[in-house]
């Protein structure tokens, strides 16, 4: 039995370093933030404000609203966790576009201009950049986001050939972050719409080869709210921290709801 | 006060809380109580895979991995927990694989599996494929898979509750032999609504602890920044012990200055470390499995290198990882993720150049000692009834004083299941125990306390410096030295954390206030570690004195417990009392541990 890909030969012992890795020193450098602030408690008015702050070459637009929380005004609120982009707490708009903070790096970004950040679109504000998730997890539940399979389980794994599997690989990546669901005009306009997120989820499912309840999640999409509202605009193609191709997948689910049988 | 009442409360929605939740769920009345959304939980940055003797590539038996547990744990691990570890491993697998989770497949349409470190083949003589995993993001679909199946069975879940305080009552107990002793029941825990700072009592007749780690006690650490150690704080403030605190994991291969993990499944499929000449040096440290040996070993290799002069980079405080000999179709079919984590946060294309790397805390090996139904024990036999734990914040133990890798996500579906099963099952016929009077009253005065305070200490300066000691003073070396050092630092910490003022004064989602809590669990936590660290005058696993290079198997092959008692004192720090507990052993005698 042999694995997919080949194995490569064993590595040489030593080997002569031209150059070792590591991308060099990046100097510090200024960065100014103009952070969105909303806290109902205190206002009702929503309000900008900017901070100037000393960054490193390696540091995030996560790392720079640490410095201001930790060092500045700690009043300042988001979601964080994992800061390396698996985790899909902290979803933003970074200079208009969805993000997530902690796989921007500053030196990527015009840092001659304030770094504007935003809580993502469409879902309400709670406070400062957090939003309620509720809305968005519904969407998700709804699409029956879990296999379902109705044939006896076998003693050991349901077998599913290389070829099969690869083919929902790059919907599986999702990490529920909704960037691209808050990204999505028709989501903003529309908040009753599934939005690409749950699409995604549904198409992790509905290609997979083991999973029996692909026509009731493409009877659930073609739904007023469903699939049919995806103008392909491609901001969720954009957004995705993770490159899934958002809109691919939709179009897929759209032409899977056309030819299978209802 | 709003007070709830559930059968089955678990504490944290990561892989083990998770697990038990699916099982819990269907058998009684559960609610789930996590601080983060549960897909945020850090189960989600395991990335290499789930090790189980399926022997679907080539020939593998359960008893080899348990085995292999024992040996990479430095023959610290009860042996009987092992086994039963490596032998549900199988089921565990298989029931994931079942529940929808997407595994790379062989031609045959098997689960496919790979090497990792310290897995072998026969006790030691190759390495085996043994780790079953899902590209390089195993750990994102167990969580996703997870919470799938949670979705499907309708589990409750209360998202950004921080439970704050454990509740439990003592009564005292006579023994057949007349003598008396006090027995801890379980009554529920307090939790706190990160929405709106509202207080909440929930009654449980079991309580499940699956709150994961505590890496943040470090500087450079793979961990996420919600890593504070609560539950093994809670635990211990209630009066149960934590076994094995002084053994922590250093993860080999975390980016450079960053922490961030790169799997070793990189190692596994072939990638291989380099010092600033060229050199594999893990062939002197390790000559049979060289690269594949297990991480506390590989760890202390790599900064040997660099404290010996051999490290890379302008500062030479780093060694290489080096792909640039795997195919980049290779990499991008196994390695996805973490090659791209090289590219985002470093700016290097591992397809042609090596990877800066260091060791980066990791794991905690210790925690709230558990037996092998994930009953927890207020000493070494006495169950608590109605509190579980399981994952990281347990210690079973299974992974002694060095964990395998991929064997912490086993541990949490393993381990994860039986809690639940054990939680709901004892909730059938247990009564709920009255919460105790003024239930609150502790939480409440706490964060009143910090609302009011004028005391002037900021909460990011204490853990900055807490944290800047422990990478310099508890890291892969130590002595006696270091860790006084680290000792009077933390005590110096716990005075001034007194006078920790917080700027944000709202009920809405003050994560300023809950920073403030946090960093009284790492600062107590990092405490427990250091003084055992003291403790054990030996060398094993991931606890490396240079003061006392070898392992002492005639003073030392014992768990350390550590109580909090303020009528004692162990080596100088008050509060604290240090105990044992005796290995478990059942086939394997301890050998020196050879790679």
């Amino acid at each position: 039995m042999s694995t997919p890909t080949k194995e490569a030969a064993e590595p040489a012992s030593k080997i002569d370093m031209k150059e070792s890795g590591g991308g060099g020193e990046i100097p510090s450098f200024d960065v100014t933030l103009q952070v969105r602030r909303y806290d109902p408690e205190f206002s009702d008015e929503a309000r900008w404000d900017e901070w100037t702050v000393t960054m490193y070459g390696t540091d995030r637009v996560l790392d720079a609203l640490h410095k201001v929380k930790w060092e500045i005004d700690g009043s300042l609120t988001f979601r964080r966790s994992c800061a390396h982009g698996v985790c899909g707490s902290d979803a933003m708009r970074i200079n208009g576009r969805n993000r997530l903070a902690c796989k921007v790096l500053l030196k990527d970004l015009d840092t001659s201009k304030p770094v504007l950040v935003e809580p993502i679109k469409g879902l309400p504000v709670e406070k400062d950049l957090i939003v309620d998730m509720e809305p968005f997890f519904q969407s998700y539940r709804e699409i029956m986001p879990f296999m379902v399979n109705n044939s006896p389980a076998p003693t050991g794994e349901r077998i599913q050939s290389p070829e099969e599997r690869e083919r929902f690989d790059d919907t599986t990546k999702c990490i529920l972050c909704a960037a691209c669901t808050s990204s999505c005009p028709v989501f903003w306009t529309d908040g009753q719409y599934f939005g690409p997120a749950a699409i995604v989820n549904a198409h992790r499912f509905i290609f997979d080869s083991r999973d029996d309840a692909g026509d009731m999640r493409l009877e659930i999409l073609n739904d007023k709210e469903g699939v049919w509202r995806c103008r392909t605009t491609f901001n969720c193609t954009d957004a995705c921290p993770r490159g899934i191709e958002v809109t691919k997948a939709i179009q897929e689910v759209k032409r899977a709801v056309l030819t299978r049988s209802m | 006060m709003q007070v709830h009442k559930y059968d089955v409360v678990i504490v944290g929605a990561g892989g083990a809380g998770m697990r038990a939740a699916i099982e819990s769920g269907q058998r009684a009345h559960t609610a789930v109580l996590t601080k983060l959304y549960p897909t945020r939980s850090h189960t989600g940055a395991a990335q290499g895979g789930m090790c189980a003797a399926l022997a679907n590539v080539e020939e593998d038996n359960w008893e080899w991995h348990t085995f292999d547990t024992v040996k990479g744990g430095d023959y610290l691990v009860d042996q009987d927990a092992a086994e039963v570890m490596a032998k549900e491993a199988i089921d565990a697998v298989l029931d994931l694989e079942k529940m929808g989770l997407p595994f790379n497949r062989t031609p045959e349409g098997k689960i496919d599996q790979r090497r990792f470190g310290g897995h072998t083949r026969d006790h030691g003589k190759a390495a085996v494929r043994r780790a079953c995993y899902a590209a390089d993001r195993t750990g994102h679909m167990i969580l996703q898979t997870l919470y799938q199946n949670c979705v499907k069975h309708n589990v409750e879940f209360y998202n950004e509750y921080y439970v704050l305080d454990l509740l439990t009552v003592d009564e005292e107990v006579t023994r057949e032999d007349g003598t008396t002793y006090m027995q801890k029941k379980t009554a529920g825990v307090v939790s706190y609504d990160l929405a709106n700072g509202e207080i909440h009592v929930f009654q449980a007749k079991s309580v499940v602890f699956a709150t994961g780690g505590l890496g943040k006690i470090f500087k450079t650490t793979s961990n996420a920044h919600t890593l504070t150690a609560d539950g093994m704080a809670l635990a211990y403030r209630a009066g149960i012990p934590l076994e094995d605190m002084e053994f922590v994991q250093f993860h080999p291969t975390g980016l450079a200055g960053l922490g961030i993990l790169l799997s070793e499944a990189a190692r596994g499929e072939g990638a291989i470390l380099r010092n600033s000449e060229g050199e594999r040096f893990m062939e002197r440290y390790a000559p049979t499995i060289k690269d594949l040996a297990p991480r506390d070993i590989v760890a202390r290799s790599m900064a040997n290198e660099v404290r010996e002069g051999r490290g890379a980079g302008p500062n030479k405080d780093y060694v290489l990882l080096d792909l640039t000999h795997l195919e980049p179709a290779h990499i991008d079919a196994k390695l996805p993720d973490i090659t791209e984590f090289a590219r985002t946060y470093l700016g290097v294309e591992p397809y042609t150049e090596p990877v800066p790397v260091f060791p980066t805390c990791h794991y905690a090996m210790g925690g709230v000692p558990t037996n092998v139904n994930a009953e927890v024990l207020q000493d070494n036999d006495t169950v608590v009834p109605g509190l579980y734990a399981a994952g990281e914040v347990a210690c079973v133990s299974v992974h002694g004083s060095n964990r395998l890798g991929t064997n912490s996500l086993l541990d949490i579906n393993v381990f994860g299941k039986r809690a639940g099963l054990a939680a709901a099952e004892y909730a059938a016929t247990a009564e709920f125990v009255d919460i105790p009077e003024n239930p609150t009253a502790f939480t409440e005065n706490q964060l009143n306390a910090m609302r009011a305070s004028t005391g002037g200490e900021r909460t990011s300066t204490l853990r900055t410096e807490l944290q800047e000691t422990m990478d310099a003073n508890m890291q892969v070396f130590r002595s006696e030295e270091t860790i006084k050092e680290a000792l009077a630092v933390i005590a110096d910490l716990r005075l001034r954390y007194k006078n920790v003022q917080i700027q944000d004064k709202g009920k809405r989602f003050n994560l300023d206030l809950l920073e403030a809590v946090e960093l009284g669990f790492l600062l107590d936590m990092a405490e427990v570690m250091t003084v055992a660290a003291l403790h054990r005058k030996e060398s094993r696993g991931g606890h490396y004195r240079e003061d006392f290079p070898e392992r002492d198997d005639e003073n030392f092959m014992l768990h350390s417990m550590m109580y909090l008692d303020p009528e004692s004192s162990t080596d100088g720090t008050n509060g604290i009392r240090a105990d044992t507990k005796p290995v478990v052993f059942t086939r394997y005698e301890p050998m020196e541990r050879k790679y």
